[in-house]
């Protein structure tokens, strides 16, 4: 670890300073983007920095208990904004329930995995390990998940037609929907796909830069960014995949209806 | 041969109806009054409460995609999933026929973009008269054709009747049900009554 340069509070301030320049010129020209600038990047300011503390206390206690319970509210927090990204939602539990669901599942089970299969920190529940990487499945299977779920909902409300049409030829609601179910899939694959094809050339990725940038060999940080994106893409594949079938068993039924009434929502 | 009873929906119902093999009937009544509603609730589209048998057989006691190939529902605005006209229908014995029996014997290489409503509605007859269903729930299907057009359907539809098929069919042409030879019935604020023959035709 040697080359690590600490930054002052200060510091960030100075950084700030383009951010402010951007404010500046939304006023002059009349954007309207000021406050929602403003507000996110305090509201990112004070996430993190509580973040910070949060982490250290952690890492500090070493406690299980600790670990588990700051993983579950990482999860409740992705599954709100699932929730929150998606145009159209299943109504009751399942709106909530089924992305915290999938994500759950798909994390944990790759987490686990990496944790005890791959990195073998001592204790395998290391916050150190287990949060940070927990962090990023979860951010990214909830990317995936969002999008996979609103692409198919829209799809469905808007489809409804052609679903019904298929349906009525005597097909299951599997076939019937299955144009929209690529859809979604896609839709819910594309960003890790995306990222997997532009990392390295067009960015290098955050955690890699971060450990060269704590001094570690460029050739050691690849190495764990490549099992970092092997990781979310599998994790990510997985929540989607869960999601999307899990939705659309929702929303249909075992007579092979479309049951758009257990959607709510839809303003665009 | 298909038997309705007490059928109720949150919306409509409660409503009785037997129809026989070969037998047609045809439904009229006010925008709203819940008409297609009763055709999705016979096809399972929605969910409905009461009997619904074919030949002794309950609704239940097969899988919806049976039932709906055995009691195809045609509704009034068709729907099309792929860009092509062909990828919306198996290859079966019967299609060409068909086909050449509505007038759209070369529909097969268009795009579903450029066709007509009318086209529309008779390629999504077509499509449903493939798997040889026993009963017919037609919402309205010649309400977008010129009148030669109406003949040619018609007269496929009295031929599915001699081959003992049912047909329950929705209709605003007043003339339809005499030239189909169908049983009247109204249907007004969500229920069916056999209408009265010496009523005249409004």
């Amino acid at each position: 670890m040697t080359g690590y340069l600490a930054l002052t509070y200060w510091d960030l301030v100075a950084a700030s300073v383009f951010l402010l320049l951007n404010a500046v010129f939304s006023i002059v020209l009349d954007l309207g983007l000021t406050r929602t600038l403003i507000v996110s990047a305090l509201r990112m300011s004070v996430q993190l920095i509580l973040v910070g503390l949060v982490l250290k206390a952690i890492f500090h206690a070493g406690s299980l208990l600790w670990t588990l319970l700051a993983a579950a509210v990482m999860l409740a927090f992705a599954a709100r904004e699932i929730w929150a990204r998606q145009d159209r939602r299943l109504s009751g539990l399942w709106g909530p329930g089924l992305g915290a669901a999938a994500m759950l599942v798909a994390g944990t089970l790759v987490t686990v995995y990496a944790l005890a299969g791959l990195i073998r920190p001592d204790p395998v529940w290391l916050p150190q390990y287990a949060l940070p990487l927990f962090g990023m499945v979860l951010g990214n299977t909830m990317t995936g998940v969002s999008l996979g779920l609103d692409t198919l909902h829209t799809a469905l409300a808007r489809g409804r037609r052609e679903v019904e049409a298929q349906l009525l030829l005597g097909r299951t609601r599997w076939e019937a929907t299955l144009p929209f179910t690529r859809q979604a899939l896609r839709a819910g694959f594309t960003p890790i796909i995306n990222a997997m094809a532009a990392t390295g050339v067009v960015s290098l990725p955050g955690m890699m830069t971060g450990q060269i940038l704590s001094g570690v060999d460029p050739r050691e940080a690849v190495k764990y960014q490549l099992m970092i994106m092997f990781l979310l893409g599998g994790a990510t594949g997985l929540g989607v995949l869960g999601a999307t079938f899990g939705s659309l068993w929702r929303v249909t039924d075992t007579r092979h209806r479309l049951r758009l009434d257990r959607l709510n929502g839809g303003s665009r | 041969m298909l038997t309705i009873r007490e059928l109720k929906t949150p919306l409509i119902g409660p409503i009785d109806l037997a129809l026989h093999a070969g037998e047609a009937v045809a439904i009229s009544g006010p925008s709203g009054a819940g008409k297609s509603l009763f055709l999705r609730a016979i096809a399972d589209l929605d969910e409905s409460t009461g009997h619904i048998a074919l030949d002794d057989t309950e609704r239940e006691a097969m899988p919806a995609p049976e039932w709906r190939r055995k009691v195809a529902y045609v509704p009034a605005e068709s729907g099309w999933w792929a860009d092509r006209v062909q990828d919306h229908f198996t290859e079966t014995a019967n299609l060409s026929s068909l086909l050449q029996q509505v007038g759209l014997a070369d529909a097969r290489s268009w795009e579903v973009a450029r066709l007509s409503t009318g086209e529309r509605q008779r390629l999504a007859l077509v499509r449903a008269l493939q798997a040889e269903p026993q009963v017919l729930l037609l919402d309205e299907p010649t309400s977008a054709l010129d009148p030669p057009s109406v003949t040619l359907v018609e007269t496929l539809l009295k031929q599915q009747l001699a081959a003992k098929r049912s047909l329950l069919i929705v209709s605003h042409d007043p003339d339809q049900p005499g030239r189909l030879g169908a049983r009247r019935f109204v249907m007004d604020k969500g229920g069916l009554m056999e209408a009265s023959c010496q009523e005249p035709e409004a």
